[in-house]
């Protein structure tokens, strides 16, 4: 009997907007003027948020942060086409789907300097706490899709992560379950290229990270993860899809990590200048806004007035967050358990 | 010996014994995330892999299951890997690798193979650093026979205590005090010199009152027996426990208080009393007195503080023990 092929597969790679600005109309998303206005703003605001948060870091008003500079473009295209209906699982470099969600920003600023409240999500939102351990949230994205599955709601779970994440166990445990029981659960990595010192092409020997899908049984995708439109496509179809009762999708953003792995972390050890260089022409913000002007939907004064928007509400929510009272370090008990046992009561005598 | 010395911190000694085991044995790898080209991120493994190569200081894919399990296939087949789990919190997914095979083998194939392996790992609180940074579960591991729990306390004792958990021919958990990394500096002889992981150090001798403590609380247990005539002595080793340090101790002041940054519900310090009621109790003037972390999630860094036992605390407590 001779060999044969049995099984083949093909990547497909989305890009609609180019670094100049231009755009490819017949993949262009549905989006109205309004609403690439608002990814724009949430584009500088999440930016500026980024920016702040550094700067409080440096000047010891803020805990270790992961900065989002460069990723905006996959975290903003993304939520952008998330309902709140949606479950949202992220890793901890998500500040950016926070802020698209809607998150209150001042609490983003009190979860990083060290303040549980700040996870402490409002009822009109279900994002999950951000997950400090790599990976770990991927099988509770895939719990969360059956469960939608199993009330019959029109919802969707949605599960962020990073290309280091790619190479734990809960990653393909949870992305085998999602195939076997077809899911409603979408799969965002956030492709970066590094795993604080450890490059892409020595995290995993595939080329893409997009084909680990298929051996699961279901579609996985690249896209230009600077370009918000493509990732803003490939999210809203493959919402739809999971919503509809057609399974999993798996999109690997390809993007960027501009800053270094957190503010305890020193990127010059390990990578180029010029690699970083080479990404900043690849900047998801200025392609965006070469578009709008070209649509005339971009002028000098709307960027001041963006800026400067975006610079109020921040100084606002780090005000907000700076004012709030300390917590009651009895607090550190009161959610061990829905009810404090016999022995914390004996302990918190010690305050 | 007559050996050179250099004022070194915890970071630079432990540094040191991995690079002179790896001259001296070919057999010794490293393998972890971000343990070459970086270094590790508290620079634990700083230019090994200059001075080494890549094929004995490797920067793994991030998955710390396949990073104690590969050290297990390593270490089976005659090598000698040192792994690192880059924060104590991450090293929960390896224990099924560590509690269902390294602690295993050697029972499972009465002998023929054994796991020579180091699982080194920065534990505890007190670099306000987040979520699962500040872990102190050592009693997990203690809990599980043919695991070895081995935490340094200073510059000195870290380097001859990894040079013998390397040397050792099974497997051992070693901590590493984030806190103390780089808190203290002290000499550290160049070349060889072992601690042994089966005893306890008596750090000052005293009547009254047996202080026992290990990794970062000893230090704060030294500051706070200033104004008693105290025994204060730092385990190292966990697990084999050095009963035989302790006992003596305890028989000879009567009083007893341990103090660990772990919860205190089944943290080591309940073997600790469990022994001493068990062996010494006739000897005992004073009820055991434990001082630890609350029974709670470890707070983010704003509450740090409150949580591991201050100074004040462990006072207070020994104050009580004085009572009696
Ligand atoms: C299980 C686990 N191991 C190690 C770490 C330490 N750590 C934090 S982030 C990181 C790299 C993550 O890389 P990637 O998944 O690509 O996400 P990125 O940081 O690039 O967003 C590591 C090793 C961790 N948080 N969790
Ligand atoms: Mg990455």
């Amino acid at each position: 009997m001779p060999e044969r092929i049995i099984e083949s597969f093909n990547i497909k790679r989305l890009d609609i907007l180019d670094e100049n600005g231009n755009e490819d109309e017949s993949l262009m998303p549905s989006l109205s003027d309004s609403e690439i206005k608002r990814i724009y703003e949430l584009l500088i605001l999440s930016r500026t948020f980024d920016h702040h948060a550094l700067s409080l870091q440096r000047e010891g008003r803020m805990g270790t942060y992961a900065s989002i500079l460069g990723q905006e473009a996959s975290q903003i295209g993304s939520a952008f086409a998330i309902e709140r209906s949606d479950w949202i699982f992220p890793s901890f470099r998500e500040m950016g789907v926070y802020i698209t969600m809607g998150y209150p920003i001042h609490m983003l600023f009190q979860y990083w300097s060290g303040d549980e409240r700040g996870m402490k999500c409002p009822d009109d939102l279900n994002i999950f706490p951000l997950c400090v351990p790599v990976g770990t949230q991927v099988p509770h994205a895939v719990g969360a899709a059956m469960a939608v599955k199993y009330k019959k709601d029109k919802a969707a779970a949605i599960c962020y992560f990073g290309d280091g994440g790619t190479s734990k166990g809960d990653f393909h445990e949870g992305f085998n379950m999602a195939g076997v029981f077809k899911l409603p659960v979408v799969f965002i990595c956030q492709n970066n290229q590094w795993a604080i010192s450890v490059p892409r092409e020595k995290q995993t020997a595939s080329k893409t990270l997009a084909q680990k899908a298929f051996a699961y049984g279901f579609e996985g995708i690249q896209v230009d993860g600077n370009d918000v439109f493509a990732v803003y496509k490939a999210t809203k179809e493959a919402l739809d899809k999971a919503r509809d009762g057609n399974g999993p999708t798996f999109i690997e953003c390809f993007t960027y990590r501009m800053s270094d792995h957190t503010t305890a972390d020193d990127a010059t050890r390990y990578r180029s200048k010029e690699e970083v260089e080479a990404w900043k022409a690849r900047d998801p913000v200025p392609r965006l806004k070469l578009f709008m002007e070209g649509n005339g939907l971009w002028t000098g004064q709307y960027q001041k007035e963006v800026e400067e928007k975006s610079r109020d509400m921040i100084d606002e929510a780090v005000k907000m967050a700076e004012s709030i009272e300390p917590q009651n370090p009895k607090d550190m008990f009161a959610y061990t358990y829905g009810k404090l046992t016999s022995r914390q009561l004996r302990q918190m005598r010690d305050f | 010996m007559s050996q050179n010395s250099k004022k070194l911190n915890m970071v630079q000694a432990i540094n040191l014994a991995l690079k002179e085991e790896m001259q001296r044995d070919s057999s010794v790898v490293i393998l972890g995330e971000d343990v070459g080209r970086d270094g590790g991120v508290f620079r634990v493994t700083e230019d090994l892999l200059e001075l080494f190569g890549d094929e004995r200081v490797i920067d793994t894919p991030l998955a710390e299951s396949v990073i104690v399990g590969a050290a297990i296939g390593m270490a089976a087949y005659g090598l000698k890997p040192v792994a690192e789990i880059q924060f104590m919190g991450f090293i929960y997914p390896t224990i099924d690798q560590i509690f269902s095979h390294a602690s295993r083998i050697r029972n499972r194939t009465r002998g023929r193979f054994t796991c020579p392996m180091v699982v080194r790992t920065p534990y505890g609180v007190g670099i306000k650093a987040p979520d699962l940074h500040s872990e102190s579960t050592e009693a997990l591991f203690c809990h599980m026979p043919g695991v070895k729990v081995v935490v340094p306390s200073s510059p000195y004792n870290a380097k001859g205590l990894l040079i013998s958990s390397i040397r050792d021919p099974d497997p051992v958990i070693f901590l590493e005090s984030t806190r103390l990394y780089r808190l203290i500096k002290e000499d550290v002889p160049e070349g060889e010199y072992t601690v042994p992981l089966d005893k306890a150090r008596i750090v000052q001798e005293g009547k009254d009152v047996t202080v026992i403590a290990w990794g970062s609380m000893l230090h704060r247990t030294l500051q706070a027996v200033e104004e008693f005539d105290a025994e204060v002595i730092d385990l190292m080793t966990l697990s084999p426990l050095d009963e035989e340090t302790i006992f003596k101790s305890v028989k000879k002041t009567g009083r007893v208080v341990i103090v660990h940054e772990a919860p205190k519900t089944c943290g080591f310090g309940a073997e600790l009393s469990a022994t001493i009621a068990e062996d010494a109790m006739l000897y005992l003037k004073a009820p055991l007195i434990r001082v630890t972390g609350y029974d709670i999630v470890m707070p983010l860094p704003k509450l740090e503080d409150y949580y591991m036992p201050t100074v004040e605390r462990i006072k207070k407590r020994i104050e009580e023990a004085m009572k009696y």
